[in-house]
């Protein structure tokens, strides 16, 4: 590990105008992925700038009816609100198929959504990634590639987003909040928040240099059946192979997001309007334009067919 | 003691703790965390460093130049140890490649530097800045292509030729020929590989978690040019092997090396991310079987050949053993093809050969029992043999089979299992049942321990046996309470030191028979001592209660220690009953799974072994390995796979994120039924073992439910939702 500085940030704007001061500089919150990235050396911030003390660890309504999740709540307690349970259970069902409990007593909204992926060739230091070192290559992309993208992805980079929790948020419409340098406020809409790989795959959000995310809101409850459903190799403590984010009004319509899939929580509009068609037209519209290795092309039917048992349950 | 005729009735017999489903006495302090593991043994000498590991960034190769300059200038740093400093070094007879590579490179993650440091986090932050340049040269990785490639049968294992296969398979109204493959294999046990490591001047001395202190010990002083008496190694506690703890590896090597150059203590635990391709895994390999049958579901025709690969100097994956010897057939062709792999070495896992090859074998039974339309109990039965296929001289010692599959039958239920596959469904879930026949041989070696009884009644018993989480530091103090008439509390147990007597150790299920009866030798020595003392008869002398009694007169135990310990060592020695009788277990498993009709997800439901297995010295500690080896065979079955990328030679999944075993989730109930059995030619314990016969067959068990379930036939483990997808209904 390199040496680095630390300090307790006084307030949200105090601590982005920090960040900003030093380049090098990383929030910490749960430090549940950071700290083992910096272990590796995978992570090399020379400043460390703790959140922990910030008060944003609530969660509150807003005046449109909906929700503000402040960025330290913890997934567990979030999971756990009974206003999410009621309103957004595919996000309380998303999150609860995350990690595990000792993991989501700590890790909070913010640093969930920034996780970085579990590409194993990103884990590697001996293998070349140009997420890592942009530069240096994938090793992925003719290697072993299972878990990655199918979709979004591009010629530098395939690694997929590992998150459960911003699925269930991108299928919500929620909204990333954040503050800058310079004090101003900034509204993010979970849609553009992650960017996709393209040739600077070590670029992964919309954030600016030094700016903090204070919450996440999520609009007024839409109602509906709410399902999360996660297929993975293992029945828990596992990345997804696909998962499925949905939520389906009696009339069919609804909104429909994808993980495991994708650099990002995947999801487009064209799918959402194919709801109502069923399973095939939908997925067919998430996975228009995948490029899918031979070791995860099985993802495309699996998408189909885990939407499908989705779209099932909610009807039933 | 030479034991060379079967068993007659001994103290053993009298199963007053013997045979009792104690708990375990090592229970206490693992619990509170009081037995100190390997790199835990912070009181064992002052002023230890810690080593990090380097690993070799290509699979094959050579350094052009590692620049150590940053590395050494880093906060910390002690010594850096490689190649170059390393002096000159002998080859351990068990390994394979060598554990400190440069400028040469055998195989990925080869340990090519250890940094030492005044701690954990200056050695990894210094070992970061180790820069190293290669000449990376072609390597073969990729099993399937050096099999096309031709491989041959090697001199050393030829093939085994009963009858006229060819001839017999050709006239067979039924046949089968199928080919299966298993993955490369990953451990996976809790507690990585890690020693400590102080010299005293020439003498060095090693704690460190082993299976077998007596070959690492061997191989240690061998590497280092050292005479094994000045070589001391210490494993009183392992967390885990499952064989990958059964040789010297680098975790020992690197650290006695590194304390010689730092001239202090240092310790070195394996990184995770390293020990996949570091250390030793299973081999995958590739099988082909032939089956041949008359209609009356005589096997006729028996072929299994199996291709697996290994560096320079390893062995084959022996998967073809247990068809030597598993069903009746008088014409039989079995034989290995090994492949040369750029990879790291292949070695025994749990099972070795047997796992994979049972893997094949009995979903190769499954498939042949529906072609004959027979049920695949009732096939298996058909086809038992109480003798040696290949030897029909040699019968089994004991071979309950049908007993195991006949009560596992009934007990879980095998009558409703539907005949015709994909027929039962709830819901959203395809289910299915499937059985698979365990099957594993009885090992021997001879095995020694030391017992002394002293004057307030303690038995200690001193042996280099390990406790690899099995339950030995419990059945030896059972055996010696048993053998010496003493609560199981008035025996106290000291394990895996190389000072004590070199014990057969943890490895091929052949531990707890060994071990015990080693420490039977002792104890039958003992006993002799003690009924001298007490100026007895030592034939008629009868140890109760913590009494020696002999006709009239009965006395203290202690007694006979008054006037000083007595101390009587011995060493089991086994004769030629192996050779006169196969020895072997046996086991049926059956396995119901659900398989997600539409995502093909796979979820075992429940878990039955009944197992035939000689004695059973505890029955909780033997309960524990078979729940724990039919997790194995679960993970193995439906997710356990090291992932080769096949252009730059390794296993890229190589930490417990990536590798996957089941979790509790994936845990079902599991039921475990042991046989009434003694078997006396297997030693005077009449006892075998259970700790791998557990895994085999398990997976296959699985693979069959899963077929049962859906009518789809994977052959390609592990079998994960892929290869199911797109041949279910949704």
């Amino acid at each position: 590990m390199m040496p680095f500085t630390y300090e307790r940030a006084q307030s949200p704007a105090a601590a982005a105008a920090a960040a900003a001061r030093s380049p090098s500089a990383k929030f910490i919150a749960g430090g549940t992925n950071l700290l083992d990235l910096m272990k590796l050396r995978i992570e090399r911030p020379g400043h460390l700038i703790d959140v922990n003390g910030l008060a944003l660890d609530r969660i509150e309504p807003t005046a449109e009816g909906g929700l503000r999740i402040g960025a330290l709540v913890r997934n567990t307690d979030l999971a756990a609100d009974a206003r999410v349970r009621r309103d957004y259970a595919v996000l309380a069902r998303a999150l609860l198929a995350g990690a595990s409990g000792q993991l989501r007593n700590k890790a909070t909204t913010a640093g969930n959504l920034l996780q970085r992926t579990r590409c194993p060739y990103f884990y590697d230091t001996d293998q070349p990634c140009n997420k890592r070192e942009p530069g240096s290559g994938c090793g992925a992309l003719a290697g072993y590639s299972r878990q990655l993208a199918v979709v979004g992805g591009s010629e530098a980079c395939i690694a997929t987003h590992p998150s459960d929790m911003a699925v269930g948020m991108r299928a919500l419409d929620a909204v990333v909040e954040t503050v800058r340098p310079d004090g101003a406020t900034s509204e993010i809409p979970i849609e553009g928040f992650h960017r996709l790989p393209g040739e600077t795959p070590q670029i992964e959000t919309a954030l600016q240099p030094g700016e903090l995310i204070t919450a996440v809101t999520l609009p007024p409850p839409v109602g509906g059946t709410h399902v999360y459903r996660k297929v993975r190799d293992r029945a828990s403590y596992a990345f997804a192979l696909v998962s499925v984010a949905a939520v389906i009004q009696r009339d069919g319509s609804g909104a429909v997001a994808l993980g495991g899939v994708a650099p990002k929580p995947w999801r487009r509009a064209e799918a959402d309007a194919a709801l109502p068609q069923g399973a095939q037209a939908s997925a067919a519209a998430l996975m228009q334009g995948a490029r899918p290795t031979e070791d995860n092309a099985f993802k495309l039917k699996l998408v189909e067919r885990t939407l499908g048992a989705v779209l099932a349950e909610a009807r039933s | 003691m030479r034991f060379d005729t079967p068993a007659t009735t001994n103290p053993i017999d009298r199963l007053r703790i013997i045979g009792q489903p104690v708990d375990r006495i090592d229970g206490p302090l693992k619990v509170r965390g009081a037995a100190p593991y390997a790199y835990e043994q912070h009181e064992a000498v002052p002023n230890q460093a810690y080593g990090w590991v380097v690993g070799a960034g290509i699979a094959k190769g050579r350094i052009t130049r590692m620049d150590l300059d940053a590395a050494h200038a880093a906060p910390g740093v002690i010594a850096i140890l490689t190649t170059e400093n390393a002096g000159p070094l002998d080859k351990g007879k068990r390994n394979a490649a060598p554990l400190l590579g440069g400028p040469e490179i055998t195989h990925y993650h080869q340990a090519i530097a250890l940094v030492i440091a005044e701690s954990f986090e200056q050695a990894r932050d210094a070992a970061q800045r180790v820069q190293v340049a290669y000449a990376v040269e072609e390597g073969a990785f990729d099993l399937a292509e050096a099999k096309a490639e031709g491989v041959g049968p090697s001199k050393d294992s030829p093939d085994s030729k009963i009858g006229d296969f060819a001839k017999a398979f050709a006239e067979a109204p039924v046949q089968l020929d199928a080919t299966y493959t298993t993955p490369d294999q990953t451990h996976a046990m809790m507690e990585p590989h890690a020693s400590l490591a102080a010299w005293d001047g020439e003498s060095l001395e090693v704690w460190t978690s082993n299976q077998m202190v007596a070959w690492a010990h061997q191989d240690l002083a061998k590497t280092l040019r050292l005479k094994k008496e000045q070589v001391r190694i210490r494993s009183p506690y392992v967390g885990g092997g499952f064989g990958a703890k059964l040789f010297l590896r680098a975790d020992i090597l690197l650290a006695a090396l590194g304390a010689r150059l730092a001239g202090r203590p240092v310790k070195v635990a394996l990184q995770r991310p390293l020990i996949a391709n570091n250390t030793t895994h299973r081999a995958a390999t590739i099988q082909r079987i032939r089956l041949g049958a008359g209609r009356d579901g005589r096997l006729t025709a028996i072929a299994h050949e199996s291709w697996s690969g290994n560096v320079e100097g390893g062995e084959e994956e022996n998967a073809i053993q247990q068809t030597r010897l598993l069903y009746a057939g008088a014409n039989r062709l079995t034989g290995t093809r090994l492949a040369h792999l750029d990879l790291a070495e292949g070695n025994a896992m749990r099972a070795p050969g047997e796992a994979p090859g049972l893997l094949a074998l009995e979903v190769a039974m499954d498939e042949m029992a529906e072609k004959l339309g027979i049920d695949p109990v009732e096939f298996r039965i058909l086809n038992d043999t109480q003798e040696d296929p290949e030897k029909p001289d040699r019968p089994f010692s004991q071979r309950q089979l049908i007993e195991c599959l006949r009560q596992g039958a009934a007990g879980f239920g095998w009558d409703q299992r539907s005949a015709q596959p994909g027929t039962r469904r709830e819901g959203r879930w395809l289910v299915g049942l499937g059985m698979a026949v365990g099957f594993r041989n009885n090992l021997v070696d001879k095995s020694g321990a030391r017992v002394r009884l002293d004057g307030e009644g303690i038995v200690t018993v001193e042996t280099d046996m390990t406790d690899i989480g099995t339950g030995s530091y419990t059945i030896i103090a059972q055996t010696a309470a048993e053998m010496m008439g003493v609560a199981l509390d008035r025996v106290v147990v000291r394990l895996g030191d190389s000072s004590f007597p070199a014990s057969a150790g943890s490895g091929g299920q052949w531990g707890a028979n060994t071990s015990t009866a080693g420490v039977y030798a002792a104890c039958v020595k003992l006993r002799e001592q003690v009924a001298q003392a007490l100026g007895l008869n030592a034939s008629d002398a009868d140890f109760a209660d913590g009494m020696v009694r002999s006709g009239e007169r009965s006395i203290p135990l202690a007694d006979a220690a008054r006037d000083g310990a007595l101390t009587a060592e011995d060493t089991i020695e086994f004769g030629d009953l192996q050779k006169r009788f196969q020895q072997s277990t046996f086991a049926g498993h059956f396995v119901e799974v659900a398989v997600d009709a539409a995502t093909a997800e796979v979820r075992v439901r429940r878990m039955l072994a009944v197992c035939a297995a000689g004695r059973i010295l505890n029955p909780k500690s033997a309960r524990s390995q078979v729940i724990g080896a039919m997790t194995m065979g679960l993970g193995a079955a439906l997710m356990e796979e090291l992932a080769v990328d096949t252009r730059q030679g390794f296993f890229v999944n190589h930490d417990l994120a990536g590798y996957e075993v089941p979790v509790h989730a994936d845990v079902p109930r599991q039921e475990v039924i042991f046989l009434d059995e003694v078997d006396p030619t297997s030693s005077p314990m009449k006892a075998k073992g259970v700790g791998e016969l557990g895994l085999c067959g398990v997976g296959a068990a699985v693979a069959n439910a899963i077929h049962n379930a859906t009518g789809i036939r994977v052959r390609d483990y592990p079998i994960t939702l892929d290869k199911l997808l797109d041949r279910l209904p949704g």
